[in-house]
């Protein structure tokens, strides 16, 4: 895709140097410690239409990046931008307009769901938060978003106990649906699910795509399903992205060395199948603690001098393709 | 408008909830949790005598009959008679009342206001600061010693002993309801209200709120059982329910230095208090069981 | 890949009609319903299949240690060089665990005693079934730290494993099971649990183990592509039962029951630069709670006819050591299907 096409496209969300830090609190005054890194410095853009697919691995800080976008947790510093207007430091009514345009679906379809609600009631608490609707037209709706989603209307008076996690995940999604939100962020969507049920959700979610001109930011571990749903990749570790680009560009050629470390550690189905195999020594540093310069330069198996002490930042070395990297690969 | 689509009131209270489960579980009920079905069997015969007293052969609890003293239990006095010659059948099934009464109010006034406050305090941290250390005041006292020291305030009468036993109660449902309001804040579905633009104290009343009934309920029972026995406590010692009406503890308290002499005084409203007593805690932990299996530990 | 031949080796582990059942209040269980394989000396044989296939049960019966109730070993044999393991007394059964056959499980920190050493817990098998004393058990100890690459073992065997890491408390629970050099090392989902990059760690640190014990490994998972990476034979389980067993290259090449297929086209694969939808397979895993009429795959199966409702299929040897049970199964391959 050339950047010039890319600025055409309507700009959703913009996200600029995006901060998260939890203080640590110690000792009898609660005096603050240090602080955990969750998410440090995130620049972004979703553009209308396309998914941008979000990995690393657990304590990366991806799931926090959705939450703050979302505002269920408040950034320490940064700018969220969407769709022009600044919405960072709005106050939980004060978000409650957007909160119309950008939905969430969860991980676990076990507990994202409030377990004593119907599921018709669950399905449409977002379009009761924004519109008055008379009981007939809310069951018409209802019953018009399962159908969309899977799901037989008939099932609308049913607890969340009585479906499988695969419905309960459709369930979710007819709830962000439901008022036709221009951004979806989904935290792991169909992480627990089974292999055969994972096809069906991801299937839905390209679907609805297509048809009701979603955004999404696809905020996952499993590079494959990333691969597949994703227009564009960033890829994480400890709380900055240190590579982003479109998806095949970030596969076919990735730049950063933990990006082809990620890659070439992903089991394939296919006991043929030759890589080069780079297995990473050690352990993910803390958040806490985290190694200066380049974070990544402790288990980086081309680490210069340079790494340990200067930070790199993200750059564009192709069109909509950057990295975080003193010394790139394929140039 | 902004209620749910089906039945507004059964949604809020999950009414529905508990019918769905209880139409699905009641069959295989009383072979699961026998126990509990025990206690809701002898806890309703107990509602029944406190209400149709009158009508199950009794005579006035407090008719005086000097001539019939210490009369052993017989086919006339089927329980024997007092040192003031009452009969002791009439006053254990009058008893009942005090007894249900004392314990049920308590159990629903103590809930009612610790809800309230547990509400507040899980959400408001200034507030909760506050009246956290209250409570743990409160909550040092043994709090037998605290309805104790409560009615010394005041004159012996059943609304005052359900007033005292009540605030003693209180801090052990706000502790109670803050834990689960703070684990309930973290539930990934709060979390979705929020994402889905439900303002704050819908979220509280629509999400919170119904999920908090569980162990409530569970508690409410517990509470139940103890407020009937510190009642009987506190007439045992005199502070408790005026002597004229009979309650378990004050007929057990009047009949004490007799006891010897005439050890069916104290037997009869004892079996009553006890089997009361053991039949709500049975109910209890089959709601415990049945609710929440995760729901072990009485604060 | 491994010097032996893996069909030469002797056959140290035969399962035969294995059948576990939980008998709950809600009904009967059949989590495995009639399964049959036998591992040899020195192979990798994975067992694939979804959660609730039975694949967990499979290796827990194995083992025996299945809850008692609700859950019981119905019937079945599972051999263990001729001797049959369900007829072994509780004495005879705990010298062979951890000694002869171990295992390792998905959460290695629920696995692990939070309030002793991990020398201490490698050491307690060695004393157990070594009677070893205690010095000789923690130079042991050092040994196998040493072994599974554990940096600094001379500081790390005394620490904690909450101290430890995620991949390195799953290091210390191999060293674990290999510290008596068992004949038959079962993993169960061990890398289930870790991120990406640690998997791979691990994988690795397996595949370079096999070679230097002469332990078997049954490996069990969900994820086709650790199959891939690992193992040498597989067995794929659907609602309790085998339906496909093969070669690892033989099963990816040519997967003839259709839940096999079904599975390898349903899932997104890095491999695969084409993005074409995937292939659903449509309804859910059956429940295991009412007995099974014919073939359990047959509602979700694209290939299904009248007799699969009816007849429950039998494993067919279709030759080259692969065997379905399926009336119909694949002719075509994967690579011309997809």
């Amino acid at each position: 895709m050339m950047t010039t096409e890319i600025k055409k496209l309507n700009t959703l969300l913009e996200v600029k140097d995006l901060c998260k830090h939890y203080p640590i609190r110690k000792g009898l005054l609660s005096r603050v410690s240090g602080y955990v890194y969750a998410v440090d410095g995130i620049s972004f853009t979703i553009n209308e239409g396309e998914t941008l697919g979000l990995v690393g691995e657990s304590g990366c800080g991806k799931s926090t990046v959705g939450r703050t976008i979302l505002k269920l947790i408040e950034p320490t510093r940064g700018e969220i931008i969407w769709r022009g207007e600044r919405i960072d430091e709005l106050s939980r009514s004060q978000m409650r307009p957007y909160r119309k345009q950008i939905q969430a679906v969860f991980q676990d379809p076990y507990s994202s769901l409030n377990p004593r609600m119907r599921s018709a009631d669950i399905v449409s608490e977002p379009l009761r938060n924004y519109e008055s609707l008379s009981k007939i037209e809310g069951r018409e709706r209802v019953a018009a978003l399962f159908e969309r989603v899977g799901l037989r209307p008939d099932q609308m008076l049913r607890f969340p106990h009585e479906f499988s996690g695969g419905q309960r995940q459709r369930l979710g999604i007819a709830r962000a649906l439901s008022v036709q939100p221009k951004l979806i962020m989904l935290d792991e969507p169909v992480s627990a699910l089974d292999v055969s049920v994972q096809a069906q959700v991801i299937n839905l979610l390209e679907e609805l795509q297509h048809e009701f001109k979603v955004s999404y930011l696809f905020v996952a571990h499993d590079l494959a399903v990333v691969k597949h749903i994703s227009h564009r990749v960033a890829v994480m570790y400890l709380g900055r992205i240190v590579e982003l680009a479109p998806t095949k560009e970030l596969f076919a050629r990735p730049s950063h060395p933990y990006t082809e470390a990620l890659l070439s550690a992903v089991p394939v189905p296919d006991p043929k199948y030759q890589r080069k195999q780079i297995v990473l020594g050690g352990d993910v540093p803390s958040p806490i603690n985290r190694p200066a310069g380049c974070h990544f330069h402790t288990r980086c198996p081309y680490v210069q001098e340079r790494c340990k002490v200067e930070e790199p930042r993200l750059e564009e070395i192709t069109p909509g393709h950057s990295v975080a990297c003193h010394f790139k690969l394929n140039k | 408008m902004n209620t749910p689509i089906f039945s507004s009131v059964s949604s809020q209270f999950s009414i529905s909830y508990w019918w769905s489960l209880a139409r699905v579980r009641i069959p295989a009920l009383y072979q699961r949790y026998p126990f509990a079905v025990l206690g809701a069997f002898i806890l309703l015969v107990m509602i029944f005598i406190a209400l149709f007293a009158p009508f199950l052969g009794t005579v006035d609890p407090q008719a005086v009959t000097p001539l019939n003293r210490l009369k052993q239990p017989s086919s006339e006095f089927w329980f024997g008679t007092d040192a003031l010659g009452r009969d002791v059948y009439s006053r254990v099934m009058y008893g009942a009342r005090v007894s249900l009464i004392v314990g049920i109010s308590v159990a629903l006034l103590s809930t009612l206001i610790g809800l309230a406050i547990g509400l507040i305090t899980g959400f408001v941290r200034a507030v909760d600061a506050v009246v956290m250390r209250i409570m743990d005041g409160l909550m040092s006292i043994p709090s037998i010693l605290l309805a104790i020291a409560l009615m010394a305030l005041t004159k012996a009468s059943i609304q005052n002993v359900i007033i005292a036993i009540t605030l003693a109660e209180i801090p052990r449902v706000v502790r109670l309801v803050r834990s689960l309001v703070l684990t309930l804040r973290e539930q990934p579905y709060v979390e979705a209200a929020t994402a889905s633009g439900t303002p704050l104290m819908k979220t509280l009343i629509r999400h919170i709120l119904p999920n908090t009934m569980a162990p409530l309920l569970v508690q409410a029972t517990y509470i139940c059982a103890s407020a009937m026995i510190t009642e009987a406590i506190l007439s045992f010692i005199g502070a408790g329910t005026p002597p004229n009406i009979p309650s378990w503890g004050n007929i057990m308290a009047e009949s004490r230095s007799l006891f010897q002499l005439a050890g069916y005084l104290i037997l009869f409203p004892a079996i009553f208090l006890s089997i009361t007593v053991l039949a709500v805690n049975y109910l209890g932990d089959g709601l415990r069981d049945a609710l929440d299996p995760r729901l072990s530990r009485r604060m | 890949m491994s010097e032996h031949s893996q069909y030469s080796g002797q056959v140290v582990l035969e399962v035969n009609d294995l059948r576990t059942y939980f008998y709950t209040r809600d009904g009967v269980v059949r989590s495995v319903d009639g399964i049959s394989f036998s591992v040899r000396q020195g192979e990798t044989l994975a067992i694939v299949g979804e959660s609730g296939c039975g694949k967990s049960v499979t290796s827990l019966s194995i083992l025996r240690l299945i809850a008692s109730p609700p859950g019981k070993i119905v019937s079945g044999s599972i051999k263990f060089h001729e001797k049959d393991l369900l007829h072994l007394s509780d004495d005879e059964m705990r010298n062979i665990r951890g000694d002869k056959i171990s295992m390792i499980f998905q959460e290695p920190m629920t696995s692990l005693n939070p309030v002793l050493t991990v020398g201490q817990q490698i050491g307690e098998v060695l004393e157990l079934h070594r009677g070893c004393s205690k010095e000789e058990a923690r130079s042991r100890a050092l040994e196998m730290l040493k072994l599974v690459n554990i940096p600094e073992p001379e500081n790390r065997i005394d620490s904690y494993p909450h101290q430890l890491s995620g991949g390195m408390r799953q290091r210390i629970m191999i060293a674990m099971a290999l510290a008596c050099d068992p004949e038959i090392l079962i993993a169960d989902e061990p890398t289930t649990a870790l991120d990406v990059t640690i998997q791979a760690q691990i994988l690795n640190l397996i595949r370079g183990l096999r070679d230097r014990t002469r332990a078997a490994i049954i490996l069990i998972t969900h994820d086709l592509g650790v199959v891939a990476e690992m193992a040498q034979r597989v067995v794929v389980m659907y609602a309790g039962r085998k339906v496909e067993e093969a070669d690892v290259f033989d099963l990816f090449e040519r997967p003839l029951h259709p839940y096999t297929l079904g599975l390898l086209n349903s899932m997104p694969r890095l491999d695969d630069d084409s993005q074409k939808r995937l292939t659903e397979i449509p309804g859910m895993v059956p429940s295991l709670r009412t007995e099974i009429i014919g073939c359990a795959f047959a509602p979700r199966c694209p290939s299904a006819s009248a007799r699969c409702q009816t007849d429950s299929p039998i494993l067919q040897d279709i030759g080259n050591h692969h065997w379905v049970a399926c009336w119909h199964p694949n002719e075509i391959s994967r690579i011309n299907n997809g």
